[in-house]
């Protein structure tokens, strides 16, 4: 035996070596592999998260002007001791312009004249029915004003738009060009926050588009998605973890509720139209609806997590529970339920998050429809959040890429306040028996 | 507003219940609790179930039967010549008379205005009924179960039975769902295969709705063949995998055997936010961002990429997917036993070896599972493709060419107009139908797989 390998030792050694240095080569290569794969999906994380934060924090901002007007009865159409309807019927879009006419007196003809009050937005007037509205006396007197541009102004001077009007894409000619830099250099062209954005509802004129109707919208489907799928995910838990016999019913639940987590969102939202909207009548884009759908599809999440943490409390707390002469119930509402609260609030957190964020089962229902109005209740129609920036991307305006981008911030700003809140919820009340 | 009075009203009388029921039975023993059968606030639940149950059942009932009955009340008042215009425009005038009684629209016709009135006046009388019969069940029950609190009732156990039902009854809301989504796809799709054969539609290459609107169309029928969106599910979700099982398999590896824990503890929440973030900004992305660049870097390789082009839908799904086939991987690789990597290791295999030779043999049913499951998700995905894949059905396997999904697709024939009984709407339910079985299909199967994986080592 030991001859054997003396013999061959010599060659078989550098055989091995030779072969070490490639498996050594290999293994090093392998590794390699394992952090370039985490790598690449991170990477694409941080490429998605920066192109779209690139893209929507200008949203934020909007170019505004600031302008001398003179509130004059005359151009507005109304006295000041008119009533309300009659104070808020006025030409307030004329007052503007009338405003932005004299501070170019060299501006004259109808064409220049239409080109320059063009600088606009439509909604200008806005700001200023607020002021006579709050307090008709000012009208008469001179105010200094800030108005939001139209929406080709704000994208040129957000830097979208190419400021040269001969280059291909430009939307502002020479003169609307040399209007805008005189503003700019007199010092009453900046970018403020843009308040219209976060408080108001979707418009089809990008400046004026909101995002507060939908996260009213949002707000209304997911609560009534927490007050129906809680207690409903608790009780079906409770009952499984707890009282259930096993027997075939209850393994038919179990398969029953395993299948509907894997079943795709959009076929809840078929069931939603079919049922819902054909069978029981309830009105097309309410966020009622839309919670009872969302309901559905987030059941199977709660009530396998609130079954884990049912399952996490040990068994000596229930069997004390029930030595110390407590009934079934008793010893579940007072002592196991308390114990997994925290871990079945976390899961229902995760399973709102994803009610959130999910748009499938909503198209389907109607949510989609165009709604300007912020809705008052969840019969109203109403959007919600993720459907809006589905919205939003489908349109060709350029100045709606950047407002669906400031939606996914605000959607993903709500998504990680959420699952913050999971986390901070678990670390806090975590117990390891 | 009048029912969210009527609620707060019955919640009011139903803690009034509570607290009468509990005082009483405090009051029977003589302020010594220890001669009741039950603790005192069961007296009370037991008062405030007989009086809040029965009546809050009846608004729940009224709330679910109110719309179609005043409808059939409504409907039965209208004049014959005005039942006759048939189903479609009867369903566009009731929505204008509910529009005029409700949100006090002018009325086209003195036929809306007095149906209108009568359908406010009928809600309101329903509504009264409802109120007094609620209030009446309340009140009754009420003094029903006050009478009764005696120190020997048993109301602990009687609240318990309740609560118990209780229980059973949301169990089985689990149950309910799966048959209502079974019932109304199958029922849609049954009506849609009596215009549509199913041979036609599982095996037809033509994929045309838009055609088929009015039913005299020529060729009407011939426009429901599913194959291309079939093949073109396939080829995205394919892509998908491409992406998502080497990438996330390999994360799942260096995460479970090679990462160190501090490593570890960063890495793999980041990975999850992926999993995270909605499917809506992934299309927004695919869509605006990766698509454009997509296109411009193939012309400038000379090749021709649609802007719609099933590679960048695909992609942008993968990454998805990424800490989903992770996630699972990384459970399945960790509970494969130590003793077989010490064993591995012990006859001088590296670690690469180890995980090549004796891991990944031993944990392949698992992640076959696991594949599988992802599948399933990326069939089902729906956003994504909606925003980044067209709407063309074209049957082809080229990834630089726009294909359409089932998904798409049924989004388009859903969202807009909606006639119910078009064939073009009840399409969208028999495709539907196809993506329940073929994904349940999926996922029965997967998890057959772990399971019996999972019983070699347990």
């Amino acid at each position: 035996m030991t001859e054997m390998v003396e013999q061959t030792s010599a060659p078989a050694a550098d055989a091995v070596t030779s072969r070490l240095k490639r498996r050594y080569a290999a293994e090093r290569r392998f590794q390699f592999m394992g952090m370039a794969a985490i790598a690449v999906a991170l990477g694409f994380l941080a490429l998605l998260l920066v192109s779209i934060f690139a893209k929507g924090a200008s949203a934020f901002v909007q170019t505004q002007v600031q302008l001398e007007v003179t509130f004059d009865a005359g151009i507005l159409g109304v006295a000041p001791g008119a009533d309300r309807d009659t104070l808020a019927s006025g030409d307030y879009l004329g007052l503007a312009k009338a405003a932005l006419w004299s501070r170019f007196p060299d501006v004259s003809g109808r064409a220049e004249k239409r080109q320059l009050a063009a600088l606009l937005s439509p909604s200008a007037g806005d700001a200023l029915r607020d002021m006579v509205l709050s307090d008709p006396n000012v009208i008469g007197s001179t105010r200094k004003v800030w108005f939001p541009v139209s929406d080709s102004v704000d994208m040129t001077n957000k830097g979208y738009l190419p400021r040269d009007p001969a280059v291909e894409g430009a939307r502002l000619n020479a003169a609307q060009m040399g209007w805008l830099q005189s503003l700019e250099d007199g010092g009453v062209l900046t970018k403020r926050f843009n308040w219209q954005f976060v408080t108001t509802g979707d418009s089809r004129d990008p400046t004026q588009a909101g995002v507060w109707g939908a996260v009213v919208g949002s707000f209304y489907s997911v609560l009534v998605t927490l007050l129906l799928s809680f207690p409903l995910g608790v009780a079906t838990a409770v009952y499984l973890e707890e009282f259930a016999p096993k027997n075939r019913w209850t393994d038919l639940i179990e398969v029953n509720i395993n299948n509907l987590a894997a079943v795709p969102s959009i076929v809840f939202g078929l069931l939603g139209l079919a049922v819902f909207l054909a069978v029981f009548g309830l009105p097309r884009s309410a966020p009622m609806v839309g919670g009872l759908v969302l309901t559905l599809m987030t059941l199977p999440t709660i009530i396998i997590a609130a079954r884990a943490s049912l399952k996490a409390v040990p068994p000596s707390i229930r069997e004390a529970a029930l030595g110390m002469g407590s009934s079934k119930l008793q010893m579940v509402t007072d002592h196991v339920l308390p114990l997994a609260l925290p871990g079945i609030l976390t899961g229902t957190i995760l399973g709102m998050a994803r009610a959130l964020g999910e748009s499938a089962p909503l198209l389907m229902i109607g949510m989609v429809a165009f709604i300007v109005d912020v809705p008052s209740g969840p019969m109203d129609p109403a959007t919600v959040l993720p459907v809006q920036v589905y919205l939003w991307a489908d349109s060709s305006e350029r100045a709606f890429v950047e407002k669906t981008s400031a939606a996914i911030i605000v959607l993903l700003l709500f998504l990680a306040v959420m699952n913050l809140a999971a986390i901070l919820l678990r670390k806090k009340f975590e117990r390891r028996w | 507003m009048q029912l969210l009075t009527l609620t707060v009203v019955l919640l009011l009388l139903t803690s009034i219940g509570y607290r009468l029921g509990r005082g009483k039975a405090v009051a029977t023993a003589g302020g010594n609790p220890r001669l009741l059968h039950s603790l005192p606030r069961y007296h009370g639940y037991f008062v405030a179930l007989w009086c809040g149950l029965p009546a809050l059942l009846v608004v729940a009932l009224w709330l679910v039967a109110e719309p179609s009955l005043v409808r059939h009340l409504v409907q039965s008042g209208l004049p014959d010549d005005t039942l006759a215009i048939g189903e479609e425009r009867l369903n566009l005038l009731y929505n204008e008379v509910r529009n005029v009684a409700r949100y006090g629209m002018t009325a086209s016709s003195p036929v809306v205005e007095a149906a209108a009135q009568r359908y406010g006046e009928l809600r309101a009388t329903l509504f009264a009924a409802a109120a007094a019969l609620a209030l009446a069940l309340a009140s009754g029950g009420l003094a029903f179960a006050y009478q009764r609190i005696k120190s020997d009732l048993r109301a602990r156990n009687r609240v318990e039975s309740v609560v118990r039902v209780f229980l059973v009854v949301c169990s089985t809301v689990a149950i309910f769902t799966t048959i209502g989504i079974v019932l109304s796809l199958l029922f849609e799709s049954l009506r849609f295969f009596q215009s549509v054969s199913p041979i036609e539609f599982l095996f037809g290459t033509t994929w045309s709705p838009q055609m088929a609107i009015r039913a005299d169309q020529v060729g009407s029928s011939g426009a429901f063949g599913a194959v291309p969106l079939f093949a073109g599910t396939a080829l995205i979700s394919l892509i998908a995998m491409l992406v998502a099982v080497p990438l996330g398999l390999l994360s799942a590896i260096y995460m479970a055997e090679y990462a160190a824990p501090r490593f570890r503890a960063v890495a793999k929440p980041l990975l999850e936010i992926l999993a995270g973030i909605p499917t809506v900004v992934y299309g927004f992305f695919a869509a605006l961002s990766m698509a454009p660049m997509v296109r411009d870097f193939g012309s400038s390789m000379g090749l021709s990429i649609a802007s719609e082009s099933a590679l960048v839908a695909g992609v942008v799904m993968g990454v998805m997917i990424i800490p989903f086939v992770s996630s699972l991987s990384d459970d399945i690789i960790t509970a494969v036993p130590q003793s077989l990597r010490e064993g591995s290791y012990g006859l001088g295999a590296t670690k690469s070896e180890t995980v090549k030779q004796v891991i990944l043999p031993a944990a392949l049913p698992g992640i076959v599972g696991g594949v599988l499951l992802a599948v399933s998700r990326a069939i089902g995905e729906t956003m994504i493709v909606v925003m980044a894949a067209g709407l063309s059905a074209n049957l082809t396997a080229n990834p630089f060419e726009a294909v359409t999904t089932v998904t798409v697709q049924i989004v388009t024939l859903l969202v807009g107009d909606q006639e119910f009984d078009s064939p073009k709407t009840l399409a969208a339910f028999a495709l539907g139908l196809v993506l329940f079985f073929v994904t349940l299909a999926l996922n029965i199967v997967a998890l057959h797989v772990v399971r019996k994986y999972r019983e070699q080592y347990d």
